[in-house]
């Protein structure tokens, strides 16, 4: 007999644990797997919706979701490597090349 | 039956196909002949289009005539509807065999003289072009149409003048020719658009039918009719080279011969004559203004052909006449004989484009020799060419029975008796002055000595070039006998078909009294000065021109005078095109633009680039800060739903 | 206390744990390892949710493909040495936590105090609707044009990632 509010509430957690280490960390994969953490958090509070009102909709989305996280996992990995080739570094901050 | 006059699409639509194969594929198709094929073949196609619809037109009784064809509609603005529709009538269809009769014609010829030119399929892709438009020009309903095709030829006017770009011409090159051309004739064109202008104000209509109808309801005199037709009368002096806008023509020289021919003779510069008698409804209700054409025609027939009596160069010899002759159609015109004026059109039509196309064929034997004074005895060498030639010379000096005596004649008859004496009077000395230039031309080059260079061995030109040499020699020849006028024994068919177009305007008119006596007589009087000037051209020029020189010498002042063209253009450069010039260059470049509009625009640059300077600072590349603000915005928002 | 309240409350606690220390641990590796127990706690939730083939599919795909791929990557680009990033301690630090804090207290706000009536009882369909069948037979019917579009983004996927560590490229 769990609340409801406290599954959600977990995820609001780890959501935001997850933001704190997209926001302080510089080393790009440890960003990247806070990235996953924030998705994971999303996608219990999806499972989370589809068992308390017994839809099947929801359950779906996070399938999808998952995919989603593995081709962006592919490529941002990908994207990794490619620059550590190049610029020896994986700090974010480093890479500021975004600018005017 | 199936009725021809639905095809009439078709008769611009070939020459603009022949524009397009050979304007977009002429640098890729080598062959001369192809080229000159297509092209031909566009030309001729209209013409036997043309001349379906006419013979069909003929056997259709007079009411049935006029019939107007709606292809798309093309501008639809409130209550303004312009349509591509064309407007078939005795005159459209009669310009129209014109442009395709004698343009097949010169087409022809030109595949002959532009042989070999590098800008073989340039030439017959504008060729092409200017037809197209030109027929735009003469078979639209409406004013705009009309000015589209009014338009259109001018370009093309300035494209084939410069075509020759890379040559010199008269200290200067051709492409400062082809700007001449190009801007004089704007001037007439912002009369005609103005003109335009005021008929939607006050017709709130471009259709001609429906301006024509409304027109012809208001009372003579009328200001605002006056003011139209004044504008429409600047727009066609433009196009005419009439005075005080002809300073363009004689330098349109600078274009390949066969161009001076189509163009600047037998079909553009006719465009003038063809506004004239299209809107003759409006005209004939503004006295002042037929006052005006009569005068400005006169004046020009008489001022050009004194121009042509010194000058050298045969093709400016033509131009001056054609301006002479043009001066004749407006005069007619200007004395509500639009007909004539028409039948005048048509017959210098054939003869000056012959004259063009002979002068072409001496230039192209003489290896671009102009100078009439470094010809002399070509008649041995090019014997067809002369033959022509000379049919042409005493058509436009008006000998019986040959097609100028007929329109000429009636022009002046005309003149007489609608207009005045002094008209009449300015009329026959323009016609004597046509016979003595011309002859002094003729016999300058056919007959004398031979003043050429001894290494130059003119011969006669190819037949691609002597066969539409002869066919205009028979049609200046007959040309004029359908419209053989009545006290001549003739019906006068020529008339009588026009009737209807012009059936408003002459409805104004005074009756003519047919005073049999007094036409035989002015008719005599004006075949005799042209046969006096005839013989005195032959007898000043046929031994040795000692005679002329000392009469140049005599009067040395009215002989430069005349050689300098009364010194019009140099007038122009310093009353009108000089100061506009120094206006543009000194305050409107060097203020204007410079100091006031370039300043505007560098500082309305120079705020943008000092903001985006204060901005650019926000954005570092560092991908954590722009998730922070964008979290920090989240927040925000979060916030606002709890309160 | 239920046996359900036990695991819960233990779920949560090891889950946050290890999110914390995927956070504030040193070591891409340690990090990641925590991650992994992470996912796991997940997929623990899931199944206290009756969806047992999303918890499946979750462990098989997080833990099993995309967290190897992870170690992998690490591995390769040999980052032991963590000398070379050093993680500094600024403002910037402190203003990302309370913004952070103050997003998760926003939420508690909205869940805990304007939410008034708790549901407490999960749907009496929840354990049909998380079996493989039920969701296959949704997802092959209602959802399959979706279904089928995510081929072509794996495909992009694959083809992106291939040439992005193929060929070296200049930045």
């Amino acid at each position: 007999m769990i609340p409801i509010q406290y599954y959600l509430l977990f995820a609001g957690f780890l959501f935001s644990v997850g933001l704190v280490g997209v926001l302080i960390r510089r080393n790009a994969i440890v960003v990247f797997m806070c990235i996953e953490i924030m998705l994971n958090s999303v996608n219990l509070t999806f499972v989370t919706f589809s068992a308390y009102l017994g839809d099947a909709t929801g359950q779906i989305v996070v399938f999808f979701v998952m995919t989603v996280a593995a081709a962006e996992a592919a490529v941002g990995l990908a994207i990794i490597i490619s620059l550590f080739r190049n610029k020896q570094t994986l700090n974010i901050n480093e890479i500021n090349l975004l600018k005017w | 039956m199936v009725s021809m006059y639905q095809f009439i699409g078709l008769i611009p639509l070939f020459p603009l196909i022949g524009f397009l194969i050979n304007g977009l594929l002429g640098s890729k198709i080598k062959s001369e002949k192809i080229i000159g094929s297509i092209s031909v073949l566009a030309v001729s196609l209209s013409f036997l289009v043309s001349t379906f619809i006419f013979f069909e037109m003929i056997n259709l009784p007079t009411e049935e005539r006029l019939k107007i064809v709606t292809l798309f509609s093309w501008i639809n603005v409130g209550s303004i509807n312009v349509d591509i529709s064309y407007q078939i009538d005795q005159l459209s269809i009669l310009m129209t065999l014109i442009i395709t009769g004698v343009g097949s014609l010169i087409h022809i010829y030109a595949t002959g003289y532009m042989h070999g030119d590098s800008g073989y399929w340039r030439f017959f892709a504008y060729l092409n072009l200017f037809i197209f438009t030109m027929l735009n020009l003469v078979l639209a309903d409406n004013f705009l149409l009309m000015f589209l095709g009014w338009e259109g030829v001018g370009l093309c006017s300035y494209l084939l003048i410069g075509f020759w770009y890379d040559r010199d011409f008269e200290n200067s090159t051709t492409s400062v020719a082809a700007k001449k051309a190009f801007i004089v004739n704007r001037i007439g064109d912002f009369g005609f658009l103005i003109a335009m202008f005021l008929i939607v104000q006050e017709f709130g209509s471009l259709q001609f039918l429906s301006v024509f109808s409304q027109a012809s309801v208001i009372p003579s005199g009328d200001k605002i009719l006056t003011a139209i037709t004044l504008l429409l009368f600047l727009g066609a002096t433009g196009k005419s080279a009439q005075i005080p806008l002809f300073v363009w023509l004689p330098d349109a020289m600078a274009g390949p011969t066969p161009v001076s021919a189509l163009i600047h003779a037998a079909t553009m510069v006719t465009a003038g004559v063809y506004l004239l008698a299209r809107s003759s409804t409006m005209f004939i209700l503004a006295p002042i203004t037929m006052d005006v054409v009569a005068v400005i025609g006169i004046c020009t027939a008489v001022f050009a052909g004194t121009i042509a009596l010194v000058q050298n160069d045969i093709k400016k010899i033509l131009a001056y006449s054609t301006l002479s002759q043009l001066g004749f159609m407006f005069l007619a015109c200007g004395v509500g004989a639009f007909s004539v004026g028409v039948f005048h059109l048509m017959t210098h039509a054939f003869f000056k484009a012959l004259l063009f196309l002979g002068a072409g064929a001496i230039i192209h034997s003489l290896h671009h020799e102009q100078n009439i004074q470094k010809m002399g005895g070509l008649k041995k060498y090019l014997p067809k060419t002369a033959a022509t030639f000379f049919i042409a010379a005493f058509a436009i000096s008006g000998i019986p029975p040959l097609s100028g005596f007929f329109s000429k004649d009636e022009i002046l008859w005309k003149a007489f008796s609608s207009g005045s004496i002094w008209l009449w009077l300015f009329g026959i000395i323009g016609a004597c002055l046509t016979a003595f230039y011309i002859f002094r031309l003729v016999t300058l080059v056919f007959n004398g000595e031979e003043r050429f260079d001894e290494d130059l061995h003119p011969k006669e030109v190819p037949s691609a070039m002597t066969i539409p040499l002869i066919i205009l020699a028979v049609l200046s020849a007959i040309g004029g006998l359908i419209g053989i006028p009545h006290f001549l024994g003739g019906s006068n068919k020529f008339e009588e078909f026009l009737e209807p177009i012009f059936k408003r305007a002459n409805y104004q008119l005074p009756i003519a009294h047919d005073e049999i006596f007094m036409e035989y007589l002015l008719m005599s009087i004006s075949v005799a000065l042209a046969v006096g000037g005839i013989l005195f051209a032959r007898h000043l020029y046929l031994k040795d021109n000692s005679i002329a020189e000392k009469i140049s010498k005599k009067y040395n002042y009215g002989y430069k005078l005349l050689f300098n063209k009364y010194f019009v253009d140099e007038f122009y450069d310093k009353v009108v095109v000089n100061p506009i010039k120094n206006f543009s260059d000194s305050v409107l470049w060097k203020k204007l633009d410079v100091k006031i509009i370039d300043e505007f625009i560098n500082a309305s640059g120079r705020i943008t680039e000092y903001l985006s300077s204060l901005f650019v600072k926000i954005q570092t590349g560092v991908t954590d800060t722009y998730v922070l603000i964008f979290v920090m915005g989240v927040v925000l928002i979060l916030l606002r739903m709890i309160i | 206390m239920a046996l359900e309240q036990i695991i819960f409350w233990s779920l949560i606690l090891v889950a946050g744990f290890s999110a914390i220390m995927v956070v504030v641990s040193r070591s891409p590796i340690t990090s990641a390892l925590y991650l992994i127990l992470n996912l796991f706690c997940l997929g623990g939730f899931y199944l206290t949710l009756n969806a047992q083939f999303i918890a499946i599919v979750h462990i098989i795909v997080y833990a099993g493909a995309i967290m190897v791929l992870f170690l992998f990557v690490i591995m390769l680009l040999n980052l032991g040495d963590e000398s070379k990033l050093r993680e500094r301690i600024d403002w910037k630090t402190y203003i990302s936590i309370s913004i952070s804090v103050a997003f998760f207290v926003e939420l508690y706000y909205i869940l805990m105090i304007q939410t008034p009536i708790p549901v407490t009882k999960l749907h009496v369909n929840s354990a049909e609707v998380g079996t493989v069948e039920y969701l296959g037979k949704v997802l092959y019917t209602q959802f399959i044009f979706p279904f089928e579009l995510t081929s072509i983004l794996l495909i992009a996927a694959i083809i992106g990632a291939i040439i992005l560590a193929k060929k070296k490229f200049t930045i």
